[in-house]
This record gives structure tokens, sequence and C-alpha cells, in this order.
């Protein structure tokens, strides 16, 4: 107990460590993620902007750093967040191989969701002759808002996971507490507790999600 | 009004090509309701959204309102899109929208002004009877509520043509009559031009000026509904006038009549005229009604009656004589064995 209340200093530091770089990677997803998996959706076959070279051009895109471990994503983007943040070290640093990572992952999730809409709904929609962009802003999104939200929580989820790799190499947070203190000294009541401070944040977070996720579901 | 000329629409599928809708011209005039029947796969559904341009026709023209659909570049169509109403059999309302919402919907894709859209989406709630259901979701509405919104939506700009997609073969049959005496209420006082296709007659008999039967992507047999029922001539529209019009005599039946077995078909107005009991005055012969069934399409009695007649050979004879010379649509289902 004295241990824990010696080591919260550090706990309060790195989780706020955490919740910066889950809540910049997590902003930067949904911002570029969301247009990206509906421009995946609409410009896929049959779809009202089909447009064959869009799709494969951002789908392997998509993919391509989708495939790649984040560990090594992360090393890789080491230059490109050198000359953004003039570091590599720190939550700031972290966020960006987060945020690429992210993109995508959300980018996907999103378009799978838009999927889901009943192609019936689109077609109605441009039988009432609205505009591309009406039928995205005013049926897509609209109708894959609980999507939307439950792959939010998916991807901040996941981002929590890939934060405590980030942490590792010079990124802090509470994945980097964890194993400073529980992996290289044996200190097993600091490991414990940012576990439990893990499951407790992750849980939150799947709450928060499904309880907005079925609040704006009318279907 | 609408004008289809040689439309053709090839699907180009990895399997290979598939033929939706070959070689097919009709004209519907304005302030008519015109009925496509046929089987499902038989192209009706294509056809029909074809003449929005939902789906691309591979050749031929669509003219509505005397303008060539195909010529028109994007955003035009979208202007043209606003004037042609849809409906479908599945609905499509937008789930996480309010009845208002929808129906404002088409308000806003084509351009009207915010303040407008209150007093148009009221009257037209009012108009499909859902004044009450404005703030409720669809999923809160029954089949046929849903398909009351989307008809508000599908005429919230004032189109001059309306689409029907099987729009009454999601419901029930009493919930099917109520849209359909919608429609029609539409198709009267707005003055509003149908064309809607169903694999049910019952609807062709219920609403629809005129007709074609489709199969295998072409137009088979088109003509006034009442022709259609009362002298069908191609055998699949036969066979759907049989659905709505069941006159078959049980074999058991059948086969215990010694008598001259005729169908007698009254059409238009002669169902009213005594031309059976004429017959059996002016002849020696009984006659004995097997079945019968007088139905009133579009107000316009038709009836059908089979007989069986006994007498002398010779009697039958001229008693059929005298039945084709008044009614022309007489058949004879089954010789007698006369004296």
């Amino acid at each position: 107990m004295e241990r824990i209340v010696e080591i919260l200093p550090e706990l309060n530091h790195a989780f706020l460590e955490t919740l910066i770089m889950v809540g910049i990677s997590l902003t930067i997803a949904l911002i570029l993620g969301l247009p990206i998996g509906i421009l995946l959706y609409v410009t896929s076959q049959n779809n009202f902007l089909q447009n064959k070279t869009l799709k494969t051009v951002f789908g392997v895109i998509v993919n391509l750093v989708r495939s790649v471990p984040f560990i090594i994503l992360m090393v890789f983007l080491f230059p490109v967040t050198q000359i953004l943040l003039g570091s590599t070290i720190g939550p700031y640093a972290a966020s960006v191989s987060l945020s690429v990572a992210a993109i995508p992952f959300y980018a996907r999730i999103v378009e799978a969701a838009a999927r889901d809409i009943d192609k019936g709904v689109i077609e109605a929609a441009i039988a009432t002759g609205a505009s591309p962009w009406l039928i995205i802003k005013d049926i897509i999104l609209p109708e894959t808002k609980p999507g939307l939200i439950s792959g939010l929580t998916i991807t901040a989820i996941s981002l929590i996971g890939y934060s405590a790799m980030a942490g590792t190499i010079g990124g802090g947070g509470i994945g980097d507490l964890a194993v400073r203190y529980g992996y290289y000294r044996y200190d097993d009541t600091v490991m414990f507790t940012t576990v439990i401070v893990l499951v407790v944040l992750v849980q939150f977070i799947q709450y928060l999600g499904d309880y907005i996720s079925k609040a704006v579901d009318k279907r | 009004m609408i004008k289809v000329e040689q439309l053709n629409k090839v699907f180009h599928l990895k399997t290979g090509d598939v033929i939706g809708v070959e070689d097919v011209s009709f004209e519907v005039d304005a302030g008519e309701i015109f009925g496509i029947v046929g089987y499902s796969g038989a192209g009706k559904s294509t056809l029909l959204r074809c003449l929005n341009l939902l789906e691309r026709p591979s050749s031929g023209s669509i003219y509505i309102n005397d303008t060539d659909l195909l010529e028109l570049p994007q955003k035009e169509l979208r202007e043209a899109r606003q004037s042609i109403g849809m409906i479908f059999q599945g609905f499509y309302l937008v789930s996480s929208k309010t009845v208002y919402e929808n129906v404002s919907f088409a308000l806003k894709a084509a351009g009207v002004p915010k303040q407008e859209w209150k007093e148009r989406v009221t009257e037209l709630l009012r108009l499909v009877g859902l004044e009450d259901k404005v703030d409720q979701f669809p999923a809160q509405l029954s089949g046929g509520q849903k398909q009351r919104v989307s008809i508000a939506r599908a005429l919230a700009n004032n189109p001059s043509v309306l689409l029907c997609d099987e729009a009454t073969s999601a419901l029930d049959p009493n919930t099917t009559q109520s849209i359909l005496n919608l429609l029609q209420k539409i198709n009267r006082e707005l003055g509003i031009t149908i064309v809607l296709i169903t694999h049910e007659m019952e609807v062709v008999k219920k609403i629809c000026d005129r007709c074609a039967v489709m199969e295998d992507g072409r137009i088979v047999e088109q003509a006034s509904t009442y022709k259609i029922f009362s002298q069908p001539k191609n055998e699949l529209t036969q066979k759907f006038i049989a659905t709505v019009l069941d006159i078959n005599l049980p074999d058991k039946l059948r086969k215990e009549c010694t008598g001259t077995v005729v169908q007698l078909k009254f059409i238009d107005g002669l169902a009213s005229d005594s031309v059976v009991s004429d017959m059996l005055q002016n002849n020696q012969v009984t006659g004995n009604i097997l079945h019968g069934k007088v139905d009133y399409i579009k107000d316009v009695p038709l009836g059908v009656f089979i007989m069986e007649l006994k007498g002398t050979q010779k009697e039958v004879d001229q008693a059929i004589d005298y039945l084709y010379k008044r009614l022309k649509h007489v058949e004879v289902i089954q010789h007698g064995t006369h004296r």
C-alpha cells in the first residue's frame, strides 16, 4: 500500500501521458480516418461515386500501413517525427506514429460500418435528386453513427495497447511505467497497479462507447 | 409524358452477360396509371429503375416530359429526378431520421429554403394521413405507415411522375388496399402519372388504366387493363389473369357432365344483358350454370360463366351460334354426347 502511495505522483504523470497519446491520435484518426473510410465506401464498385483508381490507391495505402507491425512502424517513422516535432521522445512524439497507425485502422472500420447501410436507402436518396455531398452528410453519416462511435471505442482501446509499446521506446505513459518498474526492477506492486489502472480505463471507455452508440441508434 | 424507345439493358457479369431488359418500347400518357407485371426476374424492376436512371440502360432512349434523360449532364439529371418520385418495396427510409426529417430531406435535396419545409411537410403528411407521426422514427412505424412516409417523401417536390417498385408487395392485404387507394387518390387529385411494377394481378386490376406484361426482359403484351383481363392473348398473360379470375372447373365435375360445356365471357356492358335467358327461350336446350363470376375491372364489369348445355346436337349447335353472335367470346370446353 505504502508503495502505491509512493508511486502515485509518477503514476499520475504516466496516466496523463497515456491520455495525451491516445487523445491526440484518436482525434487525428477521427479527422482523417473518417473521410478516408467514407471515400473508400463511396468509390467502391456500384456505389454512387464509383472510382476504381481512387479506391485502389487509398485501399493499397491503408493496407500498407496496416500490414506493418506497430513497433516497426514507429521506428520507421522516427525521421518523420524528428522533422515534425524536433524530437522522438515523449508522448507528443509517440502520438505521430500512433496517429499514423490509427488512421487506416479507423478508416476500415468506417468503411465497414457504411457498407452495412441498406443500398436501397442510398438509392432512395439518389432518386430524390440529392447531390453526392448531401447523401454523405445527411444519409451516410447519420446512418453509420452508431458504428462510427463503437469503431472509435475499438480504436481507442487498441491505441491504449499500442501506446504501451510506444512508451517503451521513449513515449512514456502507463505502459512505460509498468515495464520500467515491473520488468526491469521486478516491482510487482507497481506492475499490478498499472494493470488495474489500464483495465479500469479500458472498461470505462468500452462502457462509455457502448452507451453513446446505443443512445444514437434509432434502428 | 413518358416515352421509352428500344430500351436495352445488359449486365456484364463475371459469369457472362445477362440480359435485363430487351428491346422494350412503351408510352405512358399524362395522368395515367400504367402497370408492368411479370414474375421475378422478368426485368420489370430493372426497367422501372431505368426510368430515373438508377440503372443506366445499355441502349435506347427515355423521354420524360419530352426531356431525354440519357442526354442530361449530372446536375440536370438530379433536377430531373426531383420531378420523378419513387417508392420501393422496402420503403428505404433513413432510420436515424424522424418522419419529418425523412420527408424534408427531399426538400433539402431540391434546395427548397428551410423556412418552407415545415408547411410543406405538414401538408404532405396530411395527404398521406400521418400528421400525428411527425416526430417518430421509422422503427416505430408499421409497414403501411413507412410506405406512407416514403410516398410523402417521393411527392415532396411536386413530381409529375411517381415510380412504384413493388410498393405493396411487402404489405398485408388490408394495408395493400389502403396504399392502393392512396395511390389512386394521388393520381386523381394531383394528376400525377404513376408507373408501377408488381407481380400481383390484383393491384393491376384495382388501379391500372393500362398494363404491360413482361417476360425474359421483353414486353410480351400491352393493352388497357380491361382488354388484358377480358382478352389476354399471350400465354403468360393468361396465367396471370388466372391468378385473379380463377374459373377452372374441377375435373371431377367436368367428367360427370354429359352435355356440352361452354365458357361464356361477358365483356364491357354485356354483363347486365339477358343473353342467357334469350338463348334458352329461343332454343330447345336446357342450360345449367356450373361456375360463374362477375368481376369489376376499374368499375367495368367482366363476367365469365361456365354452362352445360343439353339437348339435341343440332339445338346445342344453334344455341352456341346464337351465343357467339351475341357475345363473341364463347369457348367450348368439352363436347357432349348428344342424341
